[in-house]
């Protein structure tokens, strides 16, 4: 293999596994150590520098971190990063301090923004401090999209959703509330510089089976529902509700229901577990509930009586693989009807651009979508960028602040007359040794063996009382103190330097998981089968050194299961490897990449 | 050395062995050795050959004296016998021990000032004894304890931390071992352990005296310009004599092995040491042809690594001494003692 080029960002990046499944790149590592060290507002603070929401996201985020977490290749569970973030969001000074300086001044460019969610939120966030005028346009009477009206109370309280939308409106966002946005050209025909459009997925599916005229008043589209909901103007719902499909909302969806009289939920899943949308920690939520989750019933029609929904009839089906086609098949077994008073949609959603006219020169591709260019957000028409779910279908939020960011970048380029692709700044990274003595380093290098804490939840039978007491109750400090030493500080890399190495083995003697090898060079496929411990995860990568200067042979280390404890740089006797803290430096718009300003 | 203990955790690719123990089964504490010891690969070696043969931990006894590769034993195989004595006399100490209990697997580890001056006579007289052991000689040429001095095994021009030539004539233990007739006499090198395993393997699996010199560099007070018991002069003077595999009895039937064109010696248990390729000049189970065939590479400047000679013969002390089948360790206390009667009658006998 040739040497590997550590001079890249995206090397160190990946090997951060969490800040690289992470879409706005957030610096996990950092933050976590931040909280160890008690300086939550810090650590809020370098949240918040790459996405935005850290109160909301503790609360609610997708994680994809989690699942990449390298911890879990080690002892099974992921380090709880999300719990994490809601810790310094809850345990933090006042920040107002910190928020940028919104020039008086304005650059005379002025910006509308389609829908007030996250992704929009984010592009002012980041226009403002520029001297950009934003204006957005929101159809309902609050802000914060689905953030707002599809998240329940019990999971996010309204007040920690204002207070950081409101940092970001605070800074001088004029905004239209009750203001529907019915026809894209006669936006552009007031004038303004640029147009953005976050308008999410807005529209939850259908399921046209027969009976669902008939029973329309007991028959709920969920992303819908839980806007009455969250509005007032639904308060109750029928004692027993099927809720159909099995995603994050069907979880909203069942849990609220619990919350506003329902005795007896039943969640539908028309495939088994291993196939369910869901997180898995919002399925466990659920369940905590009593909520019953069935599989393998696939709707068939819905049943009435008398004009009125009394059931619905399932399909027992099992899923085999179709030979041909490779897809899953299913055979029916029978049929079953289950009693009914409510029925709850929520089996996906759909985007939809009814406003948009289609001769004003943004190009619809065969789904329906607006043809959106996936590094600069920009549709076919220049000027009209669309980020978050509207851009490419339902996402998460955490998508949705880093398609604001890059969207911001592009609004400002094209404001200014750079070019969205070539004048885009890169990432950029700094390495810094985190050796401070003999034996010390500049974070807690001991591996410590507690399992990942487990969130404590407010008793089932108070969390029913009200639908806005939140169940969640948080990290104690004494979880908060093991969970943080759980993160194995991924970003503090191992630096080899081929030319001081002198092959003495000490490296590799003392690895706790063997993942240091010297040897013969070759190809990638045949060093992954040479090392001291065989390198199956294909999705990490070898770092392989330049020839080693006694013999020839090169090091390699697989970055698979390496738990950064340091002792290879430690048993060094020539500081070849050294510990060195990766800092992934991230461009914004108006800005080129640059570290954090949290210390 | 280093400050935290080595994490806790485990590759879960790396299988466990016969017994159900992991590698990491094997270790011991951290070592305090300075980073970058050559006795801490020793150390790694050590544990991947008790690992790989299977041997339970509590049938290994593990024997030091004083100095730097005196302090190793405590860095492998925690949970074995050991015992750490005076200066030198790890040789008596291990004679003693296995004197009583002749079924445990003996490793004995000592440093070239350990075993080549305070205890010279003492490891003399455990080769002569034929002791069942593997002798580890963790050969330096310096006392890294007391801070770089020339140990008796340093050879003559070789220079000191300081830049001082060594002028007094080495010890060389590997010639010595074959001069006065060990079983088995073997050197490696530190830095090259596809070496080394075999050789570890074969010396703990060998009846009789093992003995391996083990060129382990200082990295603290001998790995200069200058050294010849550097990582840098050892591998550019070394010359591995003849690569070895060892093969042990379960393994026969493995295919890897199977290769045609070497010598073979099938050792007491039926296990075997292959030598790949061995010169024409040399057979390594005739002690003067090993002899003379080490000693003319010596003279070229050579630093002559490998299994150099093996004598199959399968005897060691108790053989020689013939006694009980049964380890004394594990007789009863009255076969042990037969009594003051007893005693009294054999005293008779004398009268």
């Amino acid at each position: 293999m040739q040497p590997t080029d550590v001079g890249n960002p995206d090397y160190y990046h990946k090997v951060v596994d969490c800040q690289w499944g992470c879409p706005a790149h957030t610096n996990v590592p950092e933050y976590i150590r931040l909280i160890a060290n008690g300086r939550y507002t810090d650590s809020y603070w370098l949240n918040r520098s790459s996405n935005v929401f850290p109160g909301i996201l503790g609360r609610t985020c997708d994680r994809p971190c989690e699942p990449a977490c390298r911890r879990t290749r080690v002892d099974g569970k992921p380090v709880a990063i999300c719990r994490l973030k809601r810790v310094a969001a809850d345990l933090r000074d006042p920040t107002d301090d910190r928020l940028p300086e919104i020039p008086v001044v304005k650059n005379g460019k002025h910006i509308a923004l389609v829908g007030c969610g996250p992704a929009s939120l984010t592009v002012c966030n980041d226009l403002m401090p520029l001297g950009y005028q934003c204006t957005i346009f929101e159809a309902l009477p609050r802000s914060g999209g689905l953030m707002r009206t599809n998240i329940p109370a019990f999971r996010l309280p309204v007040a920690v959703l204002e207070e950081e939308i409101d940092m970001i409106l605070d800074m001088g966002v004029e905004i239209h509330y009750n203001t529907r946005i019915d026809s894209m050209k006669e936006l552009l025909e007031e004038g303004y510089d640029a147009i953005f459009v976050g308008t999410g997925a807005p529209k939850g599916k259908e399921l046209n089976i027969p009976g669902r005229q008939a029973a329309a008043d007991n028959i709920h589209i969920g992303i819908e529902w839980l806007e009455a909901v969250h509005f007032g103007h639904v308060d109750s719902i029928g004692e027993r509700v099927l809720v159909i499909g099995v995603g994050n909302t069907a979880m909203d969806c069942c849990r609220t229901s619990k919350r506003l009289g329902g005795t007896d939920i039943k969640v539908m899943a028309r495939k088994s577990r291993p196939y369910f949308k869901a997180s898995p920690w919002e399925l466990e939520d659920a369940e905590e509930e009593l909520v019953e989750i069935v599989e393998n019933y696939s709707p068939k029609r819905f049943v009435l009586e008398d004009g009125r929904l009394v059931g619905m009839e399932f399909e027992l089906v099992s899923w085999h693989k179709d030979e041909e086609s490779g897809r899953l098949k299913a055979k029916v077994h029978g049929t079953e009807i289950l009693p009914c008073d409510d029925v709850i949609l929520a089996i996906g959603q759909d985007n939809a651009f009814p406003w948009i006219e289609r001769d004003i020169g943004i190009e619809f591709n065969h789904w329906d979508m607006p043809e959106v260019d996936r590094t600069t957000f920009m549709t076919t028409r220049e000027g009209i960028f669309v980020g978050g779910d509207a851009a490419w279908g339902p996402e998460n939020i955490i998508w949705a602040v880093e398609h604001g960011h890059q969207a911001a970048i592009s609004i400002h380029n094209y404001c200014q007359g750079l070019s969205l692709t070539d004048d885009r700044p890169p990432q950029d990274h700094n390495l810094i040794s985190a050796k401070m003595g003999m034996h010390e380093w500049a974070y807690s290098n001991d591996y410590n063996p507690s399992p990942r804490q487990k969130m404590k939840h407010v008793e089932l039978v108070r969390r029913f009382e009200e639908l806005s007491i939140e169940v969640e109750m948080g990290f104690d400090p004494e979880q908060t103190a093991h969970e943080v030493e759980r993160c194995l500080n991924c970003d503090i890399q191992t630096h080899f330097e081929a030319k001081l190495c002198i092959e003495c083995d000490a490296c590799i003697d003392i690895c706790p998981v063997h993942c240091l090898t010297i040897t013969v060079n070759g190809d990638e496929e045949d060093l992954r089968t040479r090392l001291m411990a065989p390198a199956e995860n294909l999705t990490q990568d070898l770092m392989v050194s330049e020839g080693l200067p006694q013999t020839g042979r090169v090091m390699v280390k697989d970055e698979d299961l390496c738990v950064h404890c340091g002792l290879c740089a430690e048993r060094c006797p020539t500081a070849a490897w050294d510990m060195r803290k990766f800092e992934l430096m991230i461009p914004y718009a108006g800005q080129e990449a640059a570290c954090p300003t949290h210390v | 050395m280093t400050y935290i203990p080595k994490p806790a955790v485990r590759h879960p690719g790396l299988g466990a062995n016969e017994l159900g123990l992991h590698l990491r089964d094997y270790e011991g504490t951290i070592s305090t050795l300075c980073a970058g010891c050559g006795h801490d690969s020793v150390t790694a070696a050590i544990i991947q050959a008790f690992y790989e043969l299977s041997i339970p931990p509590h049938r290994i006894a593990k024997m030091s004296g004083i100095g730097c590769s005196a302090k190793t034993p405590a860095y492998f195989v925690d949970q074995a016998h050991g015992f750490n004595g005076v200066h030198g006399r790890m040789p008596a100490l291990a004679t003693g021990a296995n004197a009583a209990n002749k079924d445990l697997y003996y490793i004995g580890i000592s440093g070239d000032g350990d075993s080549l001056s305070i205890g010279l006579g003492q490891f003399c007289h455990a080769i002569r004894r034929n002791v069942n052991m593997l002798y580890v000689l963790e050969n330096n040429g310096v006392y890294g304890l007391t801070k770089g001095q020339f140990s008796a095994s340093a050879d003559v021009g070789s220079r000191s931390k300081r830049g001082v030539p060594n002028k007094s004539e080495p010890i060389d233990p590997v010639a010595l071992a074959l001069t006065l007739g060990a079983t088995f006499v073997a050197r490696g090198f530190s830095g090259d352990k596809q070496q080394l395993l075999p050789l570890l393997k074969a010396g703990l699996m060998h009846k009789g005296f093992a003995f391996l010199d083990v060129i382990s560099p200082c990295v603290t007070f001998n790995d200069h310009v200058g050294s010849t018991k550097s990582y840098l002069y050892t591998r550019h003077h070394g010359h591995e004599l003849v690569p070895v595999d060892f093969v042990p009895i379960r393994s026969e039937i493995s295919a890897s092995y199977k290769h045609g064109g070497r010598t073979s010696i099938t050792m007491h248990d039926g296990s075997m040491v292959r030598f790949r390729k061995v010169p024409e000049d040399y057979d390594p189970t005739d002690r003067l042809s090993a002899y003379e065939h080490y000693r003319s590479l010596q003279n070229r400047g050579e630093v002559v690594t490998g299994l150099l000679y093996l004598d199959p013969g399968g005897e060691d002390m108790h053989d020689d001494n013939a006694t009980t089948s049964t380890p004394l360790a594990e007789m009863a206390y009255e076969d042990l003692c037969p009594g003051s009667e007893q005693m009294d009658a054999l005293m008779e006998e004398f009268r």
